[in-house]
């Protein structure tokens, strides 16, 4: 065994690789519960690697075909239902684990120096994944695929002078259909992935090399024991290998009760009008996004048209999205984590999560007198956040930060 | 934590009671209160729907042996009691009714249904199936208060004469149950499944939180601490 | 507590344990996507039984259907081309089909139900392509006289009788497949499923 590894070690570093990435990566050891998700949302992107494979075997990515194909899949393939299950759920399933990692960037300070690079790779990588979910959700080719579709790509014909011509670039037709669909099936089974896998790499890279924050905001390699290892330190393998696995398990149970008892989990998982193929000459009476999109959808809602034209509302959407990677510039706080903390701050991200649901919540119903002036007032609070943010952030008083995590 | 959860779970049973107002268009829909497990019901709704609904009605996602099997019903009373449109029985169930036909007869062609109970849902079927009235207006002589303006004729009427209300309604919440079953034929072996799947889990966690609780000892009780 | 009081036994077995019984789930994640490769419920009722009407087959005509995608072949044989077959003993590989590639209603010398009417999986046994129908006596290329018509597979030059029996030297190396069938009638072949199945 110790003569295979150090033939391996020659010419690959393996044992090196370990060390440096396991065994002797030191990491805080105060972790809580919010430190779950990153090794979460890699287990589900793995799960949605292996699951895409399989259904890619039998999808068919033809406007003729697709719909047919997925009940195909849910009925003539041996356990195909299962498959597809464990897609479409682990589609939210990410979402809701890689929201809960950015809410414990934002209660930690995660993205402060110095892990910026961090926190805008892993907003490139949320960025990316919406787009991989968005296109997912088009291949099944059912009314909400379909018109979710054409209300999203239409968005980009409202862009100023090359608009329309993009429109039909990105559709290589004058509506949403067959080149579209496939070409979007290209998109989300190879370079979506790709790319999303090397970002995950770097994203890693970047967290090894400075470390993990902790809930204390505290860095621990700023007090070492004299062989150099933090004081507040622990190997990353076994201790938190058998920790996550224990997440990982807990995950698991939650995520096979909506695969097994609620896989449409009642039309948020699966949307009821995608159980209808898609139809060029109806709209659905009511359309919205999945639940994932839909803070952004409502954000797109709630600008109103100016001069004409729907851009200003596409501006802030993507406005919305993109002003989170200012987000370490903007927090002039002296410390990191919520627990230390002035009370400005805490109200401010109150708020900012209340802003967030109620705009996901808008987003999925029908526009109304109420819900269209909630839906401004949300996202003017939404923005509210990140445009006072370097206010709210020097201002009250911070409690002084201990040398060593706390129990 | 504790708190968090339950706010969630409230808001989530609020969400769901909102959507199905929603699904109806306004007209509250009766309960189907249907039993996927109930075999029985399964197998008359099969009957009832292959009877006087498939002569119209495509379910072209279903195979007849499919039903069989899962429906524990032989190959030959298959082919005996539910095959009337076609002669193999791994074949789609297709209805007969050619699509020029169904124009002419009705102004529309009749929607397939396998993924009707996906769509609309089973309280909208067993609703939709008892609301049809009298209306001279229409070109059948009823309409539907539920979908208003139906093509549909009321195919059920001879069932609703000869029946008590009681077992009329029986008879439509076994139909309802059979397009539930059409729907999602998964949903006979799933649930079971997920069960076991998360007995499977729970031992599972037992092992895994043992070991890491043992592991964390180090932790807890020094080894990793600070050496100074 | 000391490292020495770490109970080293306990955390081999909890390691252990947890190790047997996650790859145990492994495992059974690993059937659901593995048996996706099975055919599906098309492929199966595609590949249901085919009946074939020979009422107007010749002697020595041979027509092709498929039934499971492969090509089988029904064709007729006269009573010369019967008594020929009982001749070839000493070229054939296995005259006697010891190989199991026929179900027992077919082990015999015609290898068929009815001595003049023929069954066979046309998929040679060396490497899957379809051999070629060669009824003439004595052609050229197969050998002259000796030649009683046969088949005579294109990729690799093996050579199969009138009822399907590999000649020694072919690389095949079996029979031709018989596949399950019955007569429903005198005039009506169901390839797919044999008589007591149906």
């Amino acid at each position: 065994m110790d003569n295979n590894k150090s033939w391996i070690d020659q010419r690959f570093p393996l044992t090196k690789v370990w060390n440096e990435h396991l065994a002797e990566y030191y990491t805080p050891r105060n972790f809580n519960f919010w430190y779950f998700f990153g090794s979460l949302a890699m287990l589900v992107l793995v799960m949605q690697i292996m699951t895409g494979i399989f259904l890619t075997m039998h999808f068919k990515p033809d406007e003729a075909n697709a719909f047919a194909s997925v009940e195909y899949i849910m009925r003539d393939v041996n356990w195909g239902w299962l498959i597809r299950y464990l897609h479409s759920t682990g589609a939210s399933a990410f979402f809701i684990v890689i929201y809960l990692h950015m809410f414990r960037a934002l209660l930690y300070g995660s993205y402060k120096a110095p892990r910026e690079l961090i926190w805008i790779l892993g907003m490139v990588l949320y960025i990316a994944l919406m787009a991989e979910a968005f296109m997912g959700y088009v291949l099944p080719w059912g009314q909400m695929s379909y018109w979710g579709a054409q209300v999203i790509i239409s968005l980009f014909g409202s862009v100023p002078f090359i608009g329309p011509d993009l429109l039909v670039w990105i559709l290589g037709d004058y509506a949403v259909g067959d080149p579209a669909l496939n070409r979007f099936f290209a998109l989300h089974v190879i370079a979506l992935p790709l790319i999303l896998v090397v970002l995950v790499f770097l994203h890693i890279v970047a967290l090894h090399t400075v470390g993990s924050n902790n809930p204390d905001g505290i860095e621990i390699k700023e007090n070492k024991d004299k062989d150099g290892i933090p004081k507040d330190g622990i190997p990353f393998h076994p201790y938190y290998s058998v920790k996550d696995i224990v997440g990982v398990v807990v995950f698991l149970m939650i995520f096979s009760s909506i695969v097994f008892f609620a896989p449409a989990l009642n039309g948020y998982f699966l949307e009821h009008a995608n159980f209808i193929e898609a139809n060029p000459l109806k709209t659905p009476d009511h359309i919205a996004p999945l639940w994932y999109l839909t803070p952004f959808y409502s954000v797109l809602r709630a600008i109103p048209p100016m001069f004409g034209s729907q851009f200003p509302g596409v501006v802030g959407m993507f406005a919305a999205l993109l002003i989170l990677l200012a987000l370490p510039w903007l927090d002039r706080s002296k410390v990191k984590s919520i627990r230390y903390r002035s009370w400005p701050y805490k109200v401010a991200l109150g708020i900012f999560v209340i802003s967030f649901i109620v705009l996901g919540w808008l987003g999925m119903e029908p526009v109304t007198p109420i819900n269209s002036l909630l839906a401004k007032i949300f996202t003017v609070t939404y923005f509210g956040f990140f445009v006072l943010m370097p206010w709210f952030t020097s201002i009250g008083k911070t409690k002084e930060v201990p040398a060593r995590v706390t129990e | 934590m504790k708190k968090l959860l339950k706010t969630t779970l409230s808001v989530l049973a609020g969400l769901t009671l909102s959507l199905n107002t929603l699904a109806a268009g306004g007209v509250a829909l009766d309960s189907a209160n249907t039993d996927i497990n109930d075999q029985k019901s399964l197998q008359n709704g099969a009957k009832l729907f292959m009877n006087y609904c498939s002569g119209c009605h495509s379910i072209e996602f279903m195979r007849y042996n499919r039903i069989g099997k899962d429906l524990n019903i032989s190959d030959a009373d298959v082919e005996k009691n539910l095959m009337f449109n076609s002669e193999k029985i791994g074949e789609k169930i297709i209805s007969s009714m050619s699509k020029t036909g169904a124009v002419q007869w009705f102004g529309t062609t009749p929607p397939d249904l396998s993924l009707v109970a996906r769509s609309k849902g089973p309280d909208w079927i067993y609703t939709y199936l008892r609301s049809f009235y009298k209306d001279e207006a229409r070109p059948f002589g009823v309409n539907n208060k539920i979908l208003v303006n139906a093509s549909m004729p009321d195919v059920l009427w001879e069932l609703k004469k000869n029946k008590s209300a009681q077992d009329f309604d029986q008879d439509v919440r076994d139909i309802t149950n059979f397009l539930d079953y059409v729907g999602e034929p998964a949903k006979l072996v799933r649930v079971d499944l997920g069960y076991k799947v998360l007995s499977f889990l729970f031992v599972l966690f037992i092992l895994s939180y043992l070991l890491k609780k043992e592991y964390w000892k180090d932790v807890k009780y020094g080894k990793w601490r600070a050496k100074d | 507590m000391l490292e020495q009081e770490i109970d080293l036994k306990k955390r081999r077995f909890l390691t252990n344990a947890t190790s047997v019984v996650g790859a145990v789930g492994v495992g059974f994640v690993a059937w659901p996507f593995l048996s996706t490769w099975l055919p599906s419920a098309r492929a199966k009722a595609a590949g249901a039984p085919v009946d074939v009407d020979i009422t107007k087959l010749e002697p020595g005509q041979l027509v092709r259907v498929l039934w499971r995608k492969k090509p089988v072949w029904i064709f007729r044989r006269d009573a010369s081309t019967i008594a020929a077959l009982k001749t070839l003993d000493s070229e054939l590989l296995d005259p006697d089909n010891q190989e199991d590639q026929q179900p027992v209603y077919a082990k015999n010398k015609h290898r068929s139900i009815k001595a003049e009417v023929a069954v066979i999986v046309g998929v040679c046994t060396h490497l899957g392509c379809s051999p070629t129908y060669r009824p003439e006596l004595g052609a050229a290329d197969l050998g002259g006289d000796s030649w009683k018509g046969g088949f005579y597979c294109p990729c690799h030059g093996s050579k199969f009788d009138l009822a399907g029996r590999v000649y020694k030297g072919a690389p095949a190396p079996t029979n031709l497949v018989i596949p399950p069938h019955h007569f429903v009638s005198d005039s009506l072949i169901r390839i797919g499923v044999d008589q007591k199945a149906s």
